[in-house]
C-alpha cells in the first residue's frame, strides 16, 4: 500500500493497463510529448511511444471518432478531452454515436472505450475551466459514467473501465487532483463501475456526494459530529450505472438524507437520486430529502467571491445538514 | 491531380468479362432494390425517412467493387445501395427496411442505420459527417495492427462544409492512413446546390487543403470510377497515401421519399437520366459483344427475383420481440 495523490493514480491505472494489453492507447491535445496539461499522461510517450500516446490536433469531434473506429476494430482507446468544457464537439460522437452503436448494429459492434475529462471548479477557472457535465452525459443511455472520490477510486475505477466492454465517460475532478491523497492497494486493483461506497458510518443522517464534494460532506460530518449529530457519508463514485440499494440501505438506516453536488441543480443528479428514494423507501424517510447544488446560473464565475458563492462549502453543507438534523 | 470527366468508356478498362458483367448485374440490382422500395414506402410497408439511390449506381459500384471483401466501409444514411455493393444480403437490408427482425439491425436501425460486421460494412449515418472520424480511427487501428485493409468512407456533397470533413482529412494525412474519402456529389444538399452551399464547388480541389491526392470522376461512367478508385485504393494500401475521390453523379428521384423536389428543374433530371450508367454499361457490353439483348435481360431477371424474394423474406419475417427493448443497450445485455 503506498500514499498517491489522485492524478497519480490515474497515470499508475494507465501505465499498468497499457502494460498488460497491447491494444490500449492513448489519444488527445497534448497528451504525449506534453504529458497532458495536468501531466496525467506524463512519460507514458516515452515509455510506450508516439503511436501509443498520441498528440492529436485540437479537434474534440476527432479525438472521440477516431476513438470510435479504433473501439470497433479491436482496441481500446483511452480518448482524453483536456476539460471536460471542451467536450461539445465531441458532444455528437459521444451521444449520437459511441452511445448508440451498440444498440443500433443490435450488438454488431460494441465499443470498450474511455473518455477521460477533467471537471468541476473551485480553481479559479472560471466559466469554461469549471464545468459539471456528468447530468447531461448521465442522462445518456448507453454511456457509462464514473466519478472517482479517492486515489485508490480513481486507480481502481480507471482500470476497471480501460477492461469495460462498453464506453466509459470517466470524470476526475480537476481540484482534487494533487489535493487529494490516499492509500492505494498494491497489485491488480479493479473496483466494481456501478458501487457506491459508505466512506464514514454515522446513524443521524446521510450525506450523499462524489468528487471533490465528497471531501467537503467528511469534512462537515466531523464538524457536525462535534455537535453530537452521527453522519453518514455515501460516495456515489459512479453515475452511471448508479447504486440504487447503496442508496436505499443508507436511507433506510438514517432516514434522512442530503444530497450534494456542485453541478447545477435543475435536473441534476441529485433530484434523480431523489426520485430513487421516493419511490422506493418513501416509508422509511422522517424529513424531506434535501439537496444543496450549484446555482443554475451559465456558469461558474471567475472572481473569487463569486467562485465561492458558487460552490457548495463545508460550512453551508454543515449548515444544510444542522437544518435536516433537527427537522 | 485532377481526372477530367470522359465521355464514354473505350473499352475493358483492364476488367475480366466476367467482372465487367458483375458491374452490371450489381448496379441492375441497386437499381431494382431501390424501385422495390419506392413501391414498398408507398404501399407503407416502410415507415420513416427513406433514402434512395437511383441514379448513383455507378458512383457506388465503381468504388466499393474495387475493394476487398476484408476492406471497411463507413456510409451514409444514403446507403442502401451501399451496404448491397459491399455484400450485404439484399434480403437483410429489405427486412431492416421493413424493421423485421432479420434485418441487418434487427429493426432497430432501419433505412439510414444498416449495419453489418460480418461483411465489414460499418453503418449508416444519419447525422451528416459523423462517420468520418470514426473511419480514421479504424483507419489508426489497422495501421496500428499492421493490417493489409483499406477503409473506404463514403459521403455527400455536403458533408465536406462540416468541421468533421475537415479535421479527418488533416488526421488521415498526418498519419498517413489507409483511407479512400469518396463524396458522392450528385449536387444537392438536399434541396440546396452545391455552388449555393460550398465556397469551392469542385469538391475534390478540397483535398489540396491537406495535401492530400485529389480526384474528380464522372459518376455516371463505372469504368472511369472503377479505374480510379483501383489507383487509389492501391495508393492506400501500398503506401497508405489517403485520398479524396469526387464522384460527379445525380440522384434521379427526390432527396427522400417525402421530398417534392421542387428546387429542380425537369429538363435537369432528363438530361442525367440521358446519360443512365446502367444503359450506357449495358450498350457498352453490347460494343464488345460480351453480351446481347438477351443477356442483358436474363440479368434484370435474375436482379429482380432477387429483390422480389428479398421482399418476400422482409413480410414474412417476424417483428422483434418487445421484451428485447432493453438489448444491446451495453455489451453484456443485462446492464442499464
Amino acid at each position: 500500500m503506498a500514499v498517491k495523490t489522485l492524478i497519480e493514480a490515474i497515470r499508475d491505472a494507465m501505465d499498468e493497463e497499457m502494460e498488460r494489453d497491447p491494444s490500449v492507447f492513448v489519444i488527445g491535445e497534448d497528451v504525449g510529448v506534453r504529458g497532458g496539461v495536468f501531466l496525467a499522461t506524463d512519460g507514458l510517450a516515452n515509455k510506450y511511444g508516439e503511436d501509443r500516446v498520441i498528440d492529436s490536433p485540437l479537434a474534440e469531434s476527432s479525438i472521440v471518432g477516431v476513438a470510435i473506429g479504433a473501439a470497433a476494430n479491436g482496441m481500446r482507446p483511452i480518448a482524453e478531452i483536456q476539460f471536460a468544457d471542451f467536450i461539445g464537439p465531441a458532444y455528437n460522437q459521444i451521444v449520437q454515436e459511441a452511445a448508440r452503436f451498440c444498440y443500433r448494429s443490435a450488438g454488431d459492434f460494441c465499443l470498450p472505450m474511455v473518455i477521460r475529462a477533467p471537471w468541476g471548479g473551485g480553481v479559479h477557472g472560471a466559466i469554461y475551466h469549471s464545468q459539471s457535465i456528468e447530468a447531461t452525459f448521465g442522462h445518456v443511455p448507453g454511456l457509462k459514467v464514473v466519478v472517482p472520490g479517492t486515489p485508490a477510486d480513481a486507480k481502481g475505477l480507471l482500470k476497471a473501465a480501460i477492461r469495460d466492454p462498453d464506453p466509459v465517460l470517466f470524470l476526475e475532478h480537476k481540484r482534487t487532483y494533487r489535493l487529494i491523497r490516499g492509500e492505494v492497494p498494491d497489485g491488480d486493483h479493479l473496483v466494481a463501475i456501478g458501487t457506491a461506497e459508505v466512506r464514514r458510518e454515522g446513524k443521524d443522517l446521510s450525506l450523499i456526494a462524489y468528487g471533490l464534494m465528497l471531501h467537503y460532506c467528511l469534512e462537515a460530518a466531523e464538524k457536525l459530529a462535534g455537535e453530537g449529530v452521527s453522519v453518514e457519508v455515501l460516495d456515489l463514485r459512479s453515475i452511471k450505472p448508479m447504486d440504487d440499494a447503496a442508496i436505499l440501505k443508507t436511507t433506510r438506516k438514517t432516514g434522512k438524507v442530503l444530497i450534494v453536488h456542485e453541478d447545477n441543480q435543475f435536473g441534476g443528479i441529485a433530484g434523480e437520486v431523489m426520485a430513487i428514494i421516493m419511490e422506493s423507501a418513501f416509508d422509511a424517510l422522517d424529513a424531506p430529502v434535501m439537496r444543496l447544488c450549484g446555482p443554475d446560473v451559465p456558469a461558474m464565475p471567475y472572481n473569487h467571491v463569486l467562485e465561492a458563492a458558487f460552490m457548495p462549502s463545508v460550512d453551508r453543507i454543515a449548515e444544510k445538514a444542522r437544518e435536516l438534523a433537527a427537522y | 491531380m485532377k481526372t477530367e470527366p470522359r465521355a464514354a468508356a473505350t473499352g475493358k478498362d483492364g476488367l475480366s468479362e466476367s467482372e465487367l458483367l458483375g458491374l452490371y448485374r450489381e448496379m441492375l440490382l441497386i437499381r431494382r432494390f431501390e424501385e422495390k422500395t419506392a413501391e414498398m414506402y408507398q404501399m407503407a410497408k416502410i415507415g420513416g425517412f427513406c433514402h434512395l439511390n437511383i441514379g448513383e449506381e455507378a458512383a457506388i459500384v465503381g468504388t466499393i467493387s474495387a475493394l476487398r471483401a476484408a476492406d471497411y466501409v463507413y456510409s451514409n444514411y444514403r446507403e442502401h445501395g451501399h451496404a448491397l455493393a459491399k455484400g450485404v444480403e439484399a434480403r437483410a437490408v429489405m427486412a431492416e427496411l421493413y424493421g423485421k427482425e432479420t434485418g441487418t439491425s434487427k429493426g432497430r436501425g432501419g433505412s439510414m442505420h444498416l449495419f453489418s460486421a460480418e461483411h465489414r460494412f460499418h453503418g449508416g449515418y444519419a447525422i451528416v459527417g459523423e462517420a468520418l472520424p470514426i473511419a480514421v480511427g479504424t483507419g489508426y487501428a489497422i495501421v496500428y495492427q499492421d493490417k493489409p485493409e483499406v477503409v473506404m468512407s463514403i459521403f455527400g456533397d455536403g458533408a465536406t462544409n462540416i468541421g468533421a470533413f475537415h479535421e479527418s482529412l488533416n488526421v488521415a494525412k498526418l498519419w498517413k492512413l489507409p483511407i479512400v474519402f469518396v463524396c458522392i456529389n450528385n449536387q444537392y444538399g438536399m434541396g440546396t446546390a452545391v455552388s449555393r452551399a460550398s465556397a469551392v464547388s469542385e469538391i475534390w480541389k478540397k483535398a489540396c487543403a491537406y495535401d492530400m491526392t485529389g480526384e474528380r470522376v464522372d459518376g455516371m461512367d463505372v469504368l472511369a470510377v472503377r479505374a480510379v478508385t483501383d489507383r487509389l485504393v492501391s495508393q492506400a494500401r501500398e503506401r497508405r497515401e489517403p485520398s479524396l475521390l469526387e464522384c460527379v453523379t445525380y440522384r434521379y428521384k427526390g432527396h427522400s421519399m417525402s421530398d417534392p423536389d421542387t428546387y429542380r428543374q425537369k429538363e435537369e433530371i432528363k438530361e442525367w437520366q440521358g446519360r443512365d450508367a446502367i444503359l450506357s454499361l449495358g450498350n457498352h457490353l453490347k460494343q464488345l459483344k460480351l453480351a446481347g439483348d438477351q443477356d442483358l435481360e436474363r440479368i434484370d431477371q435474375e436482379v429482380t427475383a432477387e429483390v422480389e424474394e428479398a421482399v418476400k423474406f422482409a413480410e414474412e419475417s417476424p417483428e422483434p420481440d418487445p421484451r428485447q427493448l432493453y438489448r444491446y443497450v451495453y455489451a453484456d445485455e443485462e446492464a442499464g
